[in-house]
């Protein structure tokens, strides 16, 4: 059992800050890393990548938007309540190098993730710029953090509630404009979010880092669900991933074997609210 | 009432009755119609008087019981306890008396007949001494008129039934059909089976025991060798390996051992008989284990037993490896892995769940915490893909993710538990083995309308247990033999609609020793399916090996083992069952680990010596 430490929420009642006690993995996980969980006995396994670690107090903390049952659940925990089961590090241990000039995209939820990505590229000696996105002034998170942590910080909003109005392709776009030298995109979001990302990335020759995010059951390479299609080879999110060369990546495959289960989620999330 | 004595008293008794003279080959038959019985008549010579002896077979009650014997009747006015000087042919008058025999019961000297016992002619000894309670048959003579007892068949669910839930399909042996088939045994000198079986579980040992009535007695002496008895019932090969030694299968049908086993297993288990044996001392050397399937669980077992201490790494959340995420619900009951673990954690060994070897701890730390060995038992988890076009698609899946939705995550209670699982109205299913015959058998119970089986050789080379095969076919699983898939067709959402398949011939035995598969030219066709599980194999588990980068593997990816107790390249560690090599079953896998079992607590008892 996995106690829950600190609770907050980003934004009204739709992304949670989750501050979770578990000190093993604490000490062992590295940006980008993700754990499973569950949160009861008839929970499903969840991937969740990790936002932050405290390898001191022996916690980690997820982010997450609330989208189906499980996130419902685990919005609902309070402090004090517990996680049933909670395994990790999973994924490759992606160790950051010294490239240059590092732009991380971010959109969403997946703006954690890439606040712990950045963390780690920037104790590589990288000068950081960072882009994140929301579709409204209101769903906007760490922003405060990611200013913090980057050199510049470009923020859109899909209706133009706040920051640059438009996508964070249109801010990529700004960045090429100037001229701004990049020797490296790390883009972590939507699926819609880092397929165009991609695509511009690669017009312009810029290596792309994407991490992606597939269905996956066990999270340690025994079902194959999170199997995605990079430079025509089949890959394993799980343990050849999460992080992957953004250019070589299928997502249009990616983003309906995603749909795969959306049925079964609704009904899943529907009963769910009808047995209270 | 079917042991050798009564039947042989039952044989004897009526107007059936057969004996003879072994000299000259009359009939010693008298029939008496006034006590309408059948006797069996001698000369006898008694204090140098000649007469005649009559015996004939009866019943007593004795506690309840039947027992049998023999009514002896003299005209020579003996006395109770009178030994008679000679027995002798009434016919040809030869004397009966085997100089070289006596009775068992009395050692008196005996004289030898011949009867007849469903028509099989046997021995039959007559003592001399009057009032002898002796039945006249020697113990291994009594073997030989063993009754016929055809082999007991367990009960099964109905088969149009049980595709519509998990329930396990066989209910096993009630105690009656238990008792009458352990009766079978013939009890062998040698016996084989003991040898068929990779742990040398003592069979005609706990066999006798349910014989006798002795139920908990018998599982107590099979948990000797087995930790997991009621497991290794349910799903060993037995078929491969003790029954199919067992001297009964030469002309009959083999002892059915593994049903006895389990038997004996759930008996103890369902009247709460399970006590916990003795350990021996501490040893203080504390143990770690990699994997809580098969493997890992029976070296826990073995080395708590010697003293040790035990912690099992298990990555999933429950453990039992592919005990609970891989065999499904209706052939291995979770509820009975669970009480076979809980039984192993009462022993005193320590199960770590959501603990991965390899990230949260490398096998290095795990010597730097205190550990004095490791043992991988992580098992051949990693599914293999057929690497052909469109295997993508939405609704193609393995078979492990398949099994383990519906086992390990309960797919099959969803909405009740929160995994689903695929489902589809016509399922191909790739491969020939247990885990193909599983996933067609499950994706039945899942509500699939049309399954097939799709292999590439015919059902002869099929590696799956003949019961399993069986099973399938009786509910109805269709089969497609001599057939392989070539590509994947999708619709415009990315879900398989179609799969390519073309015709095979069997050609020249390859490296497996089963004939080739062929394609056959233009024989390409069509199939209709919307889910397609690929049940082709499996590999290592892959994610051990990033905290181990020293340990040697095998170019298919397996840990190269460098001594038959399965030592690794690193020094006092072991690996056993199919991360050594490649998928077999859960009692091969158990055998490994006894093997390791012994070689680690020799190696950790006297001070080491050289590692390979």
């Amino acid at each position: 059992m996995h106690t829950i430490i600190d609770r907050r929420e980003l934004t009204k009642g739709d992304m949670i800050s989750l501050t979770i006690e578990a000190p093993a993995i604490a000490r062992k996980i590295h940006p980008g890393q993700f754990v499973v969980l569950r949160v009861n006995e008839t929970g499903e396994r969840t991937p969740l990548t990790v936002a932050y670690k405290d390898d001191v107090h022996g916690t980690i903390t997820i982010i997450f938007q609330v989208l189906g049952k499980t996130t419902a659940m685990l919005a609902s925990l309070k402090i004090g309540e517990a996680i049933k089961d909670l395994v990790g590090p999973l994924g490759c241990d992606e160790r950051f190098t010294k490239v240059g000039t590092v732009v991380g995209i971010g959109g969403g939820s997946g703006i954690a993730v890439l606040h712990h990505i950045l963390q780690g590229s920037k104790e590589a000696g990288n000068t950081l710029i960072g882009i994140v996105g929301a579709r409204e002034k209101a769903l906007l998170i760490l922003e405060d953090e990611m200013d913090a942590l980057c050199e510049r910080l470009l923020i859109t909003t899909d209706d133009g509630s706040y920051g640059m109005h438009g996508l964070v392709t249109d801010a990529l776009t700004q960045l090429v404009e100037e001229q701004v030298h990049v020797d490296q995109v790390i883009a972590v979001g939507p699926l819609v979010m880092m397929r165009a990302v991609c695509e511009m990335t690669k017009l312009y020759g810029i290596p792309t880092l994407v991490s992606l995010n597939p269905i996956m059951v066990d999270g340690t390479g025994m079902c194959g669900g999170c199997r995605v299609t990079v430079g025509g080879e089949t890959r394993f999110a799980c343990v050849d991933g999460p992080h992957f060369d953004g250019h070589q990546v299928d997502f249009d495959e990616l983003m309906r074997r995603n749909t795969m289960y959306l049925r079964d989620e609704r009904t899943s999330l529907l009963t769910s609210i009808k047995a209270k | 009432m079917t042991d050798a004595k009564t039947l042989l008293a039952s044989s004897l008794e009526g107007t059936e009755l057969s004996s003879f003279c072994p000299h000259c080959h009359e009939a010693l038959n008298l029939y008496d119609p006034k006590t309408r019985k059948v006797w069996m008549r001698l000369h006898a010579r008694a204090a140098e008087r000649n007469g005649e002896l009559l015996l004939a077979p009866g019943y007593d009650v004795v506690d309840r019981h039947v027992a049998v014997r023999f009514e002896r009747q003299s005209n020579l006015e003996l006395a109770d306890e009178q030994v008679v000087d000679d027995l002798l042919c009434p016919h040809c008058g030869v004397s009966l008396i085997d100089r070289e025999a006596h009775c068992e019961e009395c050692a008196s000297p005996v004289g030898r007949i011949v009867v007849s016992v469903q028509s099989k002619l046997v021995d039959f000894s007559v003592c001399s001494k009057m009032g002898c309670r002796w039945l006249g048959i020697s113990q291994a003579d009594e073997a030989k008129i063993k009754p016929k007892v055809k082999r007991q068949q367990k009960p099964e669910q109905d088969a149009l039934l049980r595709t519509r839930n998990f329930q396990e399909v066989s209910y096993g042996f009630v105690r009656e059909l238990a008792v009458k088939e352990a009766g079978r045994c013939l009890d062998c000198k040698k016996p084989a089976c003991v040898d068929g079986c990779p742990v040398g579980v003592d069979i005609p040992g706990f066999v006798r025991l349910i014989k006798d009535g002795q139920f908990v007695e018998a599982a107590r002496l099979i948990k000797q060798k087995n930790a997991l008895p009621a497991i290794c019932g349910r799903v060993c090969p037995q078929d491969d390996q003790c029954e199919r030694v067992c001297i009964l299968a030469k002309k009959d049908q083999a002892v059915a051992i593994g049903n006895l086993e389990r038997f004996a297993a759930d008996f103890e288990r369902e009247t709460d008989a399970v006590t916990i044996p003795r350990k021996a001392p501490s040893t203080g050397k504390l143990i770690g284990i990699v994997g809580s399937g098969p493997a890992g669980l029976t070296l826990a077992a073995d080395m708590v037993a010697k003293g040790h201490s035990v912690t099992v790494f298990e990555s999933l959340h429950e453990a039992g490896g592919v005990l609970v995420y891989g065999i499904p619900e209706f052939r291995l009951p979770k509820a009975i892995v669970r009480a076979e673990i809980d039984y192993l954690r009462r022993l005193g060994v320590k199960i770590e769940v959501n603990s991965i070897v390899g990230r949260l701890y490398s096998i290095e730390e795990l010597f730097e915490t205190g550990y004095d060995a490791v043992f991988i038992g992580t098992g051949a988890g990693l599914p293999v893909f057929m690497r052909l076009p469109g295997e993508n698609l939405c609704n193609i899946l393995s078979a492990n993710e398949y099994l383990t939705r519906v086992n390990l995550m309960k797919a099959y209670l969803f909405p009740e538990y929160d995994t689903p699982a695929p489902k589809g109205r016509q399922v191909a299913v790739l491969g020939g083995g247990n885990v193909a015959m599983d996933c067609a058998r499950t994706a039945i119970r899942m509500g699939a309308r049309e399954v097939t089986i799709v292999y590439r050789r015919t059902r002869d080379e099929m590696p799956a247990r003949t019961e399993e095969i069986e099973h399938a076919e009786q509910e109805g699983v269709r089969f497609r033999y001599l057939t392989g898939p070539i590509r994947f067709i999708g619709d415009d959402q990315h879900w398989v609609r179609q799969m390519e398949c073309v015709q095979m011939q069997l050609g020249e035995p390859d490296e497996s020793g089963r004939r080739a598969p062929i394609p056959k030219a233009r024989s390409n066709f069509l199939m209709d399916v919307d889910m397609v599980i690929v049940a082709v194999g499996a590999g290592p588990n892959p994610v051990l090996f990033s905290g181990a980068p020293d340990l040697k593997r095998t170019k298919r990816g397996y840990i190269e083992s460098y001594s038959e107790s399965g030592r690794t390249s690193m020094k006092n560690v072991w690996a056993g069952g199919d991360i050594v090599t490649g998928s077999a079953t859960v009692i091969l896998a158990m055998g490994a680990a006894r093997k390791a079992a012994d070689d680690m607590h020799e190696y950790l008892m006297n001070g080491g010596g050289p590692w390979v």
